[in-house]
C-alpha cells in the first residue's frame, strides 16, 4: 500500500526520530534516557520508513548491513570496558577525561558514554534484523 | 495494594499455563508471554511498594531528597523485560516455522521426536 | 589475575562478534571459532591453576563494591568447571570443521558456539545470582538458535518443546530470585549466604524448592527431564555433543552452587529429598535408555541417568561425596561429547542413527570401535577408567553415610548402563551388518578432523582414570571450599566488613 500522507509524513518524522534517539543517548549520561531506549527510537524511525516505502528502501537507507551493527555495537561495548583494564582497574570501570570546547562550559566525557553508544548500535541492529527478516516472510 | 497486585500476578500464571496446556501453537506463545509478565509483576511486588520519587540525585545535591524507590528491581525487570522480548521474539518466528514445515499448528501433531 | 577472571568470558565474545562480522565468509568464521575456542582452553588452564595455588579469586566489574555491583568469583569448582567447558568446547570446534554442512556454517553457527561457550563461563563464573539468570538466558538463547538452526521438521518440533520448557523454568528462576531480593534484601551469594540465616526458615525452605524446580528443569532432573530425550537428538551432531557436555551441566552446577552456599540452614529436608531425586532419576534415565534403538535417543536417556549421580553426591553432602561429585561431573562431560561425537563418525561412516540397521563396524574400523569402547566403559564404570574413579568415591561416601538405598540403586544402574552399551556395541560394532536394503554409497573412512578430537577426549578420560590419585585431591579440595563456604564470602565481601 502506498500512501502519500505517510510518505510526506515520514520525511518529517524519520528525520526528527533520528535527532530525538541522538538526544536520548546523550542525554542518558545524567538523566533518564541512554543507549538502550535511544536504540528503540532509532529502530522505530526505520521501522516507520519500511511500513511507509519497503525493505529493500530500507536497507539502502541505513547503508549497512544490521549484522554489521550488532557486531560493531558489540565491540564497542566491550572495548569501553576494556580501557579501564589498560589503567589498571577491574573491567567496566569507569574512566573519565574532560575535554574543553569553545562555548561550552568544561565537557566530562568517558567510557560510559562509549558503552552507551554501543548498546545504541546493538539494538538498532538487533531490533532492525527482527523486524526487517520479518517484513521480507 | 500489595493483595490487589499477587491477585493479578496470580490470575496471570493461571492464565499463562492455562493457554500454555492447549494445543494451539499461537496460544502457547501468549501463555509465554503471560508467564514472563507476570513474573516482572511478581518482582515488582516483592520488591516492595513505595510511594516515593524515582531515584534519581537532583541538581546541585549529592543524594537523593526526600524517600526514594528501591531502583534494583526496576533494573532486574528491565533487564527480563529486555530478555523476553528477544525470546519471544525468537518464539514467534520458531512457532511460525514450525507451522510452515508442519502445516499444522495443533501441537499434538508434533510428536515425532517423543516416540 | 583480574584479566584471568573475566579472559574466560571476554574471549568467546570477542570471537563471537569477529566471526558476525565474517558473515558468509566460511573460512575466516572457521579461523574465529578455533580461535575462540582454543584461547578459552588456554584461559581456563591459566585460570585452573591461578585458583589452585592463589585460593578464591574475585573481581568486582566496574569497581562497584561487592554486594552493590557485581562480582566474578572462581572458586577451584568453578575453575575446573570452566577448563572443563574449555576442553570440550576446543574439541567440538575441531570436530565440526570436519562434520558441518556449509550451509549451517555459514549460517550463524560458529558466533552462536561462542556466544553458547561465553554463557557458560558466565554462569560457572558469576557470583549474582540475578547475574547467573542473564548468563543463562545468554545461553538458551544460542541454544534455541543452534538447535533450529538448519530447519529440519525434527527440528522445529525439538526445538518447540525445548524452548518452551527452558521459558518456564526461566521464569519460575526469575520469581524465585524475586522473591529471594523480597525477603533477604540482596543478590550478591556471599552476602545472600551471609543474610539468609535471619530469614524465617520455612520461607527460604520454599524458595528453596522453587529453585530446585526452576534449575531441576534446567539440569533433567525426574521427574522434569521429559524434554531433553525429545530435543537432544534433532541438532547436529556437534551441537548435540556440546549441549549433552554443558548445558545440562550448568543447570547441576546452580543446584549445587545454591545447595552448598544458601540453603543449607535446613540440610535435614532439603538433602535426603535431592537423594531421592537422584535415585529416581538415575532409574528412569537407565531404563529409558535400555528400551531405545536409537543411538543418539540411547545416549540421551544416558545424560539423564548420569545427572543422578551427580546429584547423590549433593544429596549426601559430606567431603568425599562432594569431591565424587566433582569428579564425576568432568567425567561425564568428556564421555558423554566423546560418545556423541563417536556417533557422528558412526552416521557418517554408515548413514542412519538405527542400531537396526548398523552392524559390522568392528572390521571396517577397528580404531573407532576402540575409541566407542574407552568412554562407554568409562560410563559404566570399568576399572581403571575415570568413571569407575568417580563412582568408588560416591558409592564409598553413601555407605559411609549408610544411605544404602542410593548405593543399592547407583550399582544396579551402573549394571544397566553397561548393559546399554554393550548393546550398542553388539549392534552397531559387533553383529555382522544387516544386508543393505540400497547399495551403500562408497564408504568413506572418517577423516582424521573428526577422530582426533575423540582421540584427545578419550586420552583425557584414561588419563583422569590412571592418575586419580592427584585429580581426587583436587577434586576433594573443590568439595572442601564447597562445604565451608567461609572462604567464598571472605574472598568476596573480605574488604567490606
Amino acid at each position: 500500500m502506498i500512501s502519500l500522507i505517510l510518505r510526506t509524513a515520514t520525511h518529517f518524522l524519520f528525520t526528527i526520530m533520528l535527532q530525538f534517539s541522538l538526544f536520548l543517548l546523550l542525554r542518558g549520561h545524567n538523566e533518564p534516557g541512554g543507549g538502550f531506549v535511544a536504540g528503540l527510537m532509532a529502530a522505530g524511525g526505520f521501522a516507520l520508513y519500511t511500513i511507509a516505502y519497503d525493505v529493500a528502501a530500507t536497507r539502502q537507507a541505513l547503508r549497512v548491513d544490521p549484522r554489521t551493527l550488532i557486531a560493531v555495537g558489540l565491540a564497542i561495548a566491550a572495548g569501553s570496558g576494556l580501557l579501564s583494564l589498560m589503567k589498571g582497574s577491574p573491567f567496566m570501570t569507569g574512566e573519565w577525561g574532560h575535554l574543553r570546547l569553545p562555548y561550552l562550559e568544561r565537557l566530562n566525557i568517558g567510557t560510559p558514554l562509549l558503552f552507551d553508544t554501543g548498546v545504541y548500535l546493538t539494538v538498532i541492529g538487533v531490533t532492525l534484523m527482527i523486524i526487517l527478516s520479518l517484513a521480507e516472510e | 495494594m500489595e493483595m490487589l497486585l499477587s491477585l493479578v500476578i496470580g490470575g496471570l500464571y493461571a492464565a499463562g499455563f492455562y493457554l500454555m496446556l492447549r494445543r494451539s501453537l499461537a496460544k502457547l506463545i501468549i501463555g509465554l508471554s503471560l508467564l514472563s509478565n507476570a513474573t516482572n509483576l511478581l518482582i515488582f511486588t516483592a520488591g516492595g511498594l513505595t510511594r516515593a520519587e524515582p531515584p534519581l540525585v537532583p541538581r546541585g545535591a549529592d543524594r537523593p531528597t526526600g524517600p526514594f524507590a528501591d531502583p534494583l528491581p526496576q533494573a532486574m525487570i528491565l533487564t527480563a523485560i529486555v530478555i523476553g522480548f528477544g525470546v519471544l521474539a525468537f518464539a514467534l518466528v520458531l512457532a511460525y516455522r514450525a507451522y510452515q514445515t508442519t502445516g499444522s499448528e495443533d501441537l499434538d501433531a508434533m510428536k515425532e521426536t517423543d516416540r | 589475575m583480574r584479566l584471568l577472571l573475566i579472559a574466560p568470558i571476554l574471549i568467546p565474545f570477542f570471537a563471537a562478534v569477529a566471526a558476525l562480522t565474517a558473515w558468509r565468509r566460511r573460512p575466516l568464521q572457521r579461523a574465529f571459532g578455533i580461535a575462540g575456542s582454543v584461547g578459552l582452553l588456554l584461559a581456563a588452564a591459566g585460570l585452573f591453576e591461578s585458583v589452585r595455588h592463589h585460593g578464591i579469586q574475585s573481581v568486582q566489574i566496574g569497581h562497584w563494591p561487592a554486594p552493590f555491583g557485581i562480582t566474578l568469583v572462581a572458586d577451584l569448582f568453578s575453575a575446573v568447571m570452566v577448563l572443563t567447558a574449555g576442553v570440550v568446547g576446543a574439541a567440538v570446534a575441531f570436530y565440526s570443521l570436519g562434520s558441518l554442512d556449509p550451509e549451517r556454517e555459514s549460517f550463524g553457527y560458529h558466533p552462536l558456539v561462542q556466544i553458547l561457550l561465553m554463557g557458560v563461563c558466565g554462569a560457572f563464573l558469576t557470583g549474582d545470582i540475578f547475574n547467573l539468570y542473564v548468563w543463562f538466558e545468554v545461553m538458551l538463547m544460542a541454544s534455541f538458535v543452534l538447535l533450529a538452526l538448519g530447519g529440519e521438521r525434527a527440528q522445529m518440533e525439538g526445538a518447540l518443546k525445548y524452548v518452551t520448557l527452558n521459558l518456564i523454568s526461566s521464569a519460575l528462576f526469575l520469581a524465585a530470585v524475586g522473591i529471594l531480593y523480597g525477603v533477604a534484601g540482596t543478590l550478591n551469594m556471599a552476602d545472600l549466604s551471609r543474610k539468609l540465616p535471619e530469614v524465617p526458615s520455612g520461607l527460604v525452605t520454599t524458595l528453596a524448592m522453587l529453585f530446585l524446580v526452576a534449575f531441576g528443569i534446567k539440569a533433567a532432573v525426574f521427574p522434569l527431564f521429559f524434554w531433553l530425550p525429545a530435543s537432544y537428538h534433532v541438532p547436529p551432531v556437534t551441537v548435540t555433543a556440546l549441549f549433552s557436555g554443558l548445558l545440562t551441566k550448568v543447570g547441576v552446577y546452580a543446584l549445587i552452587r545454591i545447595f552448598t552456599l544458601l540453603f543449607v540452614h535446613d540440610t535435614g529436608y532439603t538433602h535426603p529429598l535431592l537423594l531421592a531425586i537422584a535415585g529416581m532419576t538415575m532409574v528412569t534415565g537407565v531404563l529409558g535408555a535400555v528400551a531405545q534403538i536409537d543411538f543418539r535417543r540411547l545416549l540421551s536417556f544416558h545424560i539423564v541417568s548420569q545427572i543422578g549421580y551427580l546429584l547423590m553426591g549433593l544429596g549426601l553432602f559430606t567431603p568425599l561425596a562432594l569431591a565424587g561429585t566433582v569428579f564425576f561431573m568432568v567425567h561425564v562431560i568428556f564421555s558423554k561429547a566423546a560418545l556423541f561425537l563417536v556417533s557422528g563418525v558412526v552416521c557418517r561412516i554408515a548413514g542412519t542413527y538405527d542400531l537396526k540397521k548398523l552392524g559390522g563396524l568392528y572390521r571396517t574400523a577397528p580404531g573407532l570401535s576402540l575409541l566407542f569402547l574407552i568412554p562407554a566403559l568409562s560410563l559404566a564404570g570399568m576399572p581403571p577408567l575415570s568413571g569407575f574413579v568417580a563412582k568408588l568415591a560416591l558409592i564409598e561416601a553413601g555407605l559411609a553415610t549408610a544411605q544404602y538405598a542410593v548405593v543399592a540403586v547407583a550399582l544396579g544402574v551402573s549394571i544397566l548402563t553397561l548393559f546399554s552399551m554393550m548393546k550398542i556395541w553388539t549392534e552397531a560394532f559387533w553383529k555382522n551388518p544387516p544386508e543393505p536394503e540400497r547399495p551403500r554409497e562408497e564408504k568413506s573412512a572418517a577423516p582424521r578432523l573428526l577422530i582426533a578430537p575423540i582421540s584427545a577426549l578419550a586420552i583425557l578420560i584414561i588419563i583422569l582414570g590412571l592418575a586419580a590419585g592427584p585429580l581426587m585431591e583436587i577434586a576433594a579440595q573443590a568439595a572442601e571450599q564447597l562445604l565451608h563456604p567461609e572462604g567464598y564470602v571472605e574472598s568476596v565481601l573480605g574488604g567490606i566488613q
